[in-house]
């Protein structure tokens, strides 16, 4: 089993995003996908996957201001076959 | 009003007197753009405004100088500009905008004759706005009228026009600038001056009917509605007109600006020789003095227009009138060489003739050929 | 083993979480700056605009100067943004917003008073105003959003447009025997005595707006200090006006309008350089760039 390390994390305010896939591009470590399914709006939104940096890349190219951006006083670790484990 | 501080009274052209009672007025921003008759406005304002603590710009167009005097205005100060009628055409987007806005712009027509009438009060603008407008008789007028231009303007919230002309700038009498004291006004808390930032109650100053999120936004429609709301309440409240023997008058002339001070002065002489001419000057050309100028015809059989122009005011004394006596349009355009003053037709005898032959013949009056400019 | 996720492969490993805020950490970034009164707006998705804004509040909020900022806005877009900053605004007309400010600065002349305006607004209607108002000193800031469309009327040509963009009125794309050639206008601002400060910068990805929001803080510092006029220009995505999809705006922008109006900056400190200079400036830096990451440098 591997493990991918998270040393940030983002919360996404979906019901406000409009689907411009921007924060997908511009997320350095690429752990941005898109959902399948859509908001209120009609537009699909992003998802999260293991591995954010905390950079902040995607809250500075959203134009519709959906995210937080936060950096975990220490790494979290994501089973890539599982769920998240304690911090080690 | 009341006179509250009597000044030394000195010789001056009309254009400094005016720049002096726009300053008495608290007016401390001014800009505008170098055009005749306009330009010494401009000039005396230059001079004397920073050393009232005000700023005077030299703008690089007309265009420049009404916004310019918008930003002041948003501010909370008295700001004013002005220009001559082709001057004026530039700015009628921003005249549109600023009453739609709602601030107190005062706007100096220092007119190349009087055939700026419908720009004044009809407007050149798009959309339903109304400035008031003001026209005096002469300089000592001219010092009053201006500063109650300031005072109105704050008070309505809305644009107030002053129409001038070559004469009234360029003529010298010996004036006293005496301020005048207006009944108070409600402070301006609509004023943007930075001190809102982040409080979550900052300010908008804007013409769309937009507000802040969180306040509630009249909406284009429901904000268009309230300043015409507010154009009739001005309506009804700020006519002004002088008459002078019209109870018996046959025939009663009707002019206004500084030609009208030569057909008063010739109506007043025809009556001392007995000729029952009366006379009826509009002093607020908008709003026009409807009913007093349908009070003062409304025993006369001809009632006769005199005006530096192709005819304008023509069209409201036909609408005071309404069909109850012929109408006369017994002025005409006339101007000097340069075409930005004083033509041979201001002059009291020509006046006297024209009126008179109005007067003898009503409807079907032959009128003396227009003077010519002898330098074409 | 845990291992550090490499981001050419693309996202990998189960959906995660970003309802809540998280347990066990510190936020970095807020949601929306301070001075914007609601993250919602009907700009288009994929707008750039919103980015500028963002990082201007920001610059703004962290020079203290909040309770003495007055705003001009002209009209395009970026009118929606009035009702939604938390800044005393004057709302002004298509190309006017220099002179408004002049006249409001020269009555608040301890405010930081900037105008907020698009390339049609300021190059187009308004170039005369803002010329003079650089020309004239005027301590103020004006700022541009550059997209190289009238974006609210639909997309059609400005000034700025490139050659050979494609826009409503101009759909071969723009042709110079025709149409004429684009305005630079940092350039012609930087030639001018009054100019103290003159920058150009982007939005296309998160270093660009990161030095944008730099350029931001100098001129608004520079009007603090009294030096003059201050500028800066901002390219902005308009996916919708260039009839493109959004995710390919930051891209088709640096690669049209970017190479055209290059970012960097023109004017500072009494030194001025073209746009010329600062196209072989950063095509240097690129290829520095390009040079470290062969040797096997820049791997984070």
């Amino acid at each position: 089993m591997t493990a991918i390390k998270s040393r940030g994390t983002i919360t996404i305010d979906t019901d406000t995003c409009k689907g411009c896939e921007l924060c997908i591009t511009a997320c350095p470590p690429r752990v941005l996908s898109m959902t399948s399914e859509v908001n209120q709006l009609g537009y699909r939104y992003p998802q999260l996957h293991p591995g954010c940096t905390g950079c902040a890349a995607c809250l500075m190219v959203c134009p519709d201001f959906c995210f937080e951006v936060f950096r975990f006083d220490e790494p979290v670790l994501t089973d890539i076959a599982g769920a998240a484990e304690e911090p080690s | 009003m009341t006179v509250v501080a009597p000044a030394d009274r000195r010789l001056m052209e009309g254009s400094e007197a005016m720049a002096e009672a726009a300053i008495a007025a608290g007016c401390r921003f001014f800009a505008g753009y170098p055009m005749t008759p306009f330009t010494e406005l401009l000039e005396h304002l230059a001079k004397k405004l920073p050393e009232a603590d005000g700023v005077c710009i030299n703008a690089e167009s007309e265009l420049e100088a009404v916004g310019m005097a918008w930003g002041a205005l948003a501010t909370g100060a008295r700001a004013a500009t002005g220009s001559t009628g082709q001057g004026l055409s530039l700015m009628q987007e921003s005249f549109s905008e600023i009453t739609l806005a709602e601030l107190p712009l005062v706007v100096f027509n220092m007119a190349r004759g009087q055939q700026d009438y419908f720009q004044a009060t009809r407007g050149g603008g798009h959309g339903d706005y109304r400035h008031l407008v003001l026209a005096p008789l002469d300089i000592a007028e001219a010092v009053e009228l201006t500063q109650l231009a300031f005072h109105l303007a704050d008070k309505w919230r809305n644009p107030v026009l002053v129409y001038g002309d070559y004469l009234l700038a360029h003529t010298h009498e010996a004036v006293s600038v005496e301020r005048i004291e207006f009944p108070p006004l409600p402070s301006k808390a609509w004023a943007v001056d930075g001190s809102g930032g982040g409080t979550g109650e900052s300010r908008l100053v804007t013409p769309l009917g937009l507000a802040k999120h969180g306040h509630e936004a009249p909406g284009i429609e429901r904000h268009l509605r309230g300043i015409t709301a507010k154009h009739a309440d001005m309506e009804r409240e700020e006519q002004r007109a002088e008459t002078a023997f019209c109870d018996d008058a046959e025939t009663v002339v009707v002019a206004f600006g500084t030609p009208a001070k030569f057909v008063r002065y010739v109506v007043s002489q025809l009556r001392a020789e007995g000729e029952k001419v009366g006379f009826v000057r509009p002093i607020s050309l908008w709003p026009y003095p409807f009913e007093a100028v349908a009070q003062a015809t409304d025993g006369a059989t001809t009632v006769a227009v005199f005006e530096l122009c192709a005819g304008q005011m023509i069209d409201d004394v036909r609408l005071a009138v309404l069909g109850r006596a012929p109408i006369v349009a017994i002025g005409g355009i006339s101007t000097d060489g340069s075409g930005f003053g004083v033509g041979p037709l201001l002059d009291a005898e020509i006046i006297r003739d024209r009126v008179l032959a109005a007067h003898r013949g009503g409807a079907d009056a032959e009128l003396p050929p227009l003077p010519v400019n002898d330098r074409g | 083993m845990p291992r550090e996720h490499v981001g050419a492969e693309g996202p990998v490993g189960p959906v995660l979480d970003t309802s809540t805020a998280p347990d066990h950490a510190k936020k970095v970034a807020d949601l929306k700056p301070d001075l914007l009164l609601t993250q919602e707006h009907n700009l288009c998705p994929g707008c750039g605009e919103p980015l500028a804004l963002r990082v201007y509040l920001e610059a703004l909020q962290e020079l203290g100067v909040t309770q003495r900022s007055i705003m001009v806005a002209g009209i395009g877009c970026y009118t929606a943004f009035t009702s939604t900053v938390d800044v005393d605004l004057v709302q002004a007309l298509h190309g006017r917003a220099p002179s408004v400010a002049t006249g409001a600065k020269r009555m608040q002349p301890d405010s930081v008073v900037f105008t907020l305006q698009g390339d049609g607004d300021m190059v187009n209607e308004g170039l005369q105003e803002v010329l003079h108002t650089a020309a004239r000193g005027e301590n103020v800031t004006c700022i541009l959003l550059n997209n190289g469309v009238f974006g609210e009327t639909g997309g059609h040509m400005t000034a700025t447009s490139v050659l050979g963009q494609r826009t409503k009125n101009t759909l071969d794309g723009r042709d110079a025997e025709y149409h004429g050639y684009p305005i630079l206008i940092g350039d012609l601002i930087a030639r001018l005595q009054g100019a103290a400060y003159v920058a150009r910068g982007s939005v296309h990805n998160a270093g660009a707006v990161a030095r944008t929001k730099k350029m931001f803080r100098r001129a608004f510092e520079s009007q603090l200090r009294g030096d003059g006029f201050s500028f800066v220009e901002v390219l902005t995505m308009c996916p919708t006006g260039w009839f493109i999809p959004t995710g390919d705006g930051p891209d088709y922008m640096h690669e049209t309008l970017g190479e055209v109006h290059v970012m960097g900056e023109l004017k500072v400190g009494g030194v001025v350089k073209t746009t010329e200079e600062l196209h072989d400036e950063n095509v240097a830096r690129q290829r520095e760039v390009e040079g470290a990451l062969e040797r096997g440098g820049l791997d984070r």
